[in-house]
């Protein structure tokens, strides 16, 4: 039977809003919490590396831009110039995992995590702010590694030439979930670190 | 010709026979059962733990546990009823079994994702059985409410992440459905010649989609606070616990309705059949099924009107839980108006059926009883509010299951069962129902509250009632599981449409064969169009 990617699509869409829905409980929770502890808030985001932040989401659109042009790339046959492309939004990913580990063991240092004392005694919003911080970053991480895994799946199975300019699905969709990896970071961004 | 060989002879692969080739199957028919055997394996436990409550219950004082394990017993029934049986039982089952054939396909359009979904519900069960072992059951109640499930010893994490295995098949089946329904469909069959089961399935897919991520990631949480205690939900470090009970509900609320909606579409499908007369209102239903689906996403705060939320906030979703009536409404009114006039032929599921309407109907009425803001003061956290929802998850959408299982069950194995105890049974169970539900709804008023393990003197003669008729009830489940056991091994064989039904599993062979179909079927303009049935009805009474 013919391979039916509308549908095959379809489906990763479907998947996809799942994990907006996933996001959007802590971010309904960012919202209350904001609303209730808005100085704290704004405190903790200038509290926040603004430069590793930045770093990151230009890391990030770059790496969304590279998976856009292989999948461009796999469709007019050129597989070595998308083979290259993955790879690199592969280390782009690897990279914004290394910022963020900088990050969080800056913060770790200064006595700030989860569950530390020295949130669990100060201002309850400061503690909130830093625990929504490591949830959702922690959860983004998460899913950049997933979406790493799922790039580097595309980039072997190009390698191995299972993909043709006829049938790329794999490639596609795996690329519209590290988009959606981007996507949820535009907003985790602004969220916590441009927030006045 | 011959005819085909049905999906359970198809020939398995080399190395795989019997029990090993059913692991590895893909196909949708074989899934649905391997779905039912761990489903109503399930329900057996889960009704053994509301047993043991409602003994403990019949007089005051500890009867037979204590009251640790009073609180083990009425949390485990409660996850198991819920995540392991009323959310899968109908759409995993008959879902699995006859969505792709109503709409003419011969698969779901992810078989290996089916598949995967059923490895996933047995993981949670065996998670779930896990929970038991190992610093003691899980004592929270099925809501896991914070602060309690965050502080408790007991092994509330292996039980949470049950849960959030079992919701991931759920999504899975979900998608699966949607994407079946819109890329499967036989290009023939327009959106309005959908049967209303896979238009129930549909709905229901979408509340399963976008719902059950928020139980994903508020279990999740719960998790994470119990292993680093961050304190999101705890006063003392600045967290609201009533965030978490709006972040269950958002969930739990519309999960309500996706155990209730393919309920729906089950009765949707039988009223019509046994009347021998097309479904009064057929746009009316896909309209209120879709407008359940909706409206029901946005009511949950109604389980919070106690837990300090504004009066806006209550005001608002007072209303919107009135509201949700309407659409329900519609649904028994076109039920009821299908059998107006009709010809109606009793058999075991439209008996059934004849009980859903009557108890959710029912049950429907008193959750407006509790929608009311003002009433629900007095109510809350009340028996009445046990009443009520058992009214709705078991008076309906269990005794659609049990109408499913006597409507389909000559399909799936081409075999009847004996009528005459079927009846036996039904009646048993909806007496049993009755005089097992009814006293709640006084106790409950009378200010009795849920989940305690002992009460106050005046309250003994109306437990002890529930609990002589529980067991009425329960024999009555045993006989209908025995007399469907005995009629799947060793009934009479039946033809392919035994009842005379209109949609599309009824045109192929019973049990069908692998791809579903012998010749392709025809789509009829209107799929609850009975003309060619009653002719052949009437040809059989004149010979």
């Amino acid at each position: 039977m013919e391979k039916d990617s509308t549908g095959i699509k379809l489906g990763m869409w479907l998947f996809l809003y799942t994990e907006i829905m996933l996001f959007g409980g802590l971010f309904v929770l960012y919202g209350a919490y904001s609303v209730q502890y808005t100085a704290d808030f704004i405190q903790g985001g200038k509290e926040l590396n603004l430069t590793f932040g930045i770093a990151n989401t230009i890391i990030l659109l770059v790496s969304s831009f590279t998976v856009a042009a292989s999948i461009t790339a796999v469709q007019r046959g050129s597989n070595a110039l998308a083979q290259w492309l993955l790879w690199s939004s592969v280390f782009m990913g690897g990279v914004f995992l290394v910022n963020k580990y900088f990050e969080w063991s800056y913060k770790f240092s200064h006595e700030i995590y989860p569950g530390s004392d020295l949130l669990a005694d100060g201002e309850p919003g400061r503690n909130i702010f830093y625990g929504l911080y490591y949830v959702i970053t922690g959860l983004h991480g998460l899913h950049i590694v997933v979406g790493m895994i799922l790039l580097t799946i595309s980039a072997v199975s190009i390698m191995r030439k299972r993909i043709t300019p006829e049938d790329y699905g794999l490639v596609e969709n795996c690329g519209l979930y590290w988009h959606l990896v981007d996507l949820i970071w535009i907003f985790v961004f602004p969220l916590f670190y441009l927030i006045v | 010709m011959a005819a085909p060989l049905s999906f359970f002879h198809t020939p398995s692969p080399t190395g795989y026979t019997g029990i090993k080739s059913w692991l590895i199957t893909y196909d949708h028919k074989r899934i649905g059962l391997l779905y039912m055997f761990a489903i109503l394996f399930w329900f057996i436990v889960a009704m053994c733990f509301g047993l043991l409550i409602r003994t403990e219950l019949m007089f005051a004082g500890p009867t037979i546990m204590e009251a640790a394990t009073y609180n083990a017993a009425f949390t485990l029934h409660g996850v198991i009823m819920v995540f392991l049986f009323v959310i899968p039982a109908i759409p995993a089952i008959f879902g699995n079994f006859l969505l792709p054939i109503q709409i003419g396909a011969n698969d779901v359009f992810f078989p290996r994702l089916n598949l995967f979904s059923w490895y996933l519900y047995m993981l949670g069960g065996v998670l779930a059985i896990l929970s038991l072992f190992a610093n003691g059951p899980p004592d929270t109640g099925w809501t896991f409410y914070v602060p309690f499930s965050i502080t408790t010893d007991t092994n509330v994490s292996l039980t949470v992440t049950a849960a959030f295995v079992l919701g991931m098949s759920s999504m899975i089946t979900g998608l699966n459905f949607i994407t079946t329904v819109h890329r499967m469909r036989m290009k023939e069959m327009k959106w309005m010649q959908i049967p209303l089961f896979t238009w129930s399935l549909y709905a229901t897919a979408w509340v399963q989609l976008l719902a059950t991520p928020i139980l994903s990631i508020t279990l999740l949480l719960i998790l994470i606070e119990r292993v680093l205690g961050i304190g999101l939900f705890d006063p003392n470090k600045g967290g609201d616990p009533v965030l978490y009970q709006h972040l269950f509900w958002i969930y739990s609320h519309p999960a309500v309705y996706i155990m209730v909606l393919p309920g729906m579409g089950v009765i949707s499908e039988i009223i019509p059949v046994f009347c021998r007369k097309a479904i009064f209102g057929y746009k009316a239903i896909v309209a209120s099924t879709m407008g359940i689906a909706v409206v029901g996403s946005l009511v949950w705060a109604h389980h919070m009107f106690t837990s300090g939320i504004s009066d806006v906030a209550i005001f608002v979703f007072s209303l919107l839980t009135f509201l949700v009536a309407i659409p329900t409404a519609i649904k028994v009114f076109s039920w009821v108006s299908t059998m107006y006039k009709g010809s109606i032929l009793m058999t075991p599921p439209f008996l059934f059926a004849l009980c859903f309407i009557y108890l959710f109907s029912t049950g429907g009425l008193t959750g407006l009883v509790l929608g009311a803001a003002g009433v629900d003061i007095h109510l809350h956290d009340t028996h009445f509010v046990v009443a009520h929802f058992h009214f709705t998850m078991f008076g309906g959408v269990a005794f659609a299951f049990f109408a499913a299982l006597h409507h389909w069950l000559p399909k799936m194995f081409g075999r009847m069962y004996d009528f005459k105890k079927a009846y036996i049974a039904a009646i048993l169970i909806t007496i049993g129902f009755m005089g097992h539900y009814m006293p709640m709804f006084v106790l409950g008023m009378q200010g009795m509250p849920r989940r305690y393990h002992d009460y106050l003197p005046q309250f003994e003669t109306g437990n002890f009632v529930a609990g002589i008729f529980a067991y009425i009830m329960v024999s009555g489940i045993i006989l209908m599981f025995i007399n469907l056991f005995i009629g799947m091994k060793k009934g009479k064989s039946t033809s392919g449409d035994p009842w005379g039904g209109t949609t599309l599993e009824w045109s192929t062979p019973s049990p069908p064969p692998l791809h579903n179909f012998v010749t392709l079927p025809e789509i009829k303009d209107y799929p609850y169009d009975f003309s060619d049935i009653i002719q052949k009805d009437d040809e059989e009474r004149h010979k």
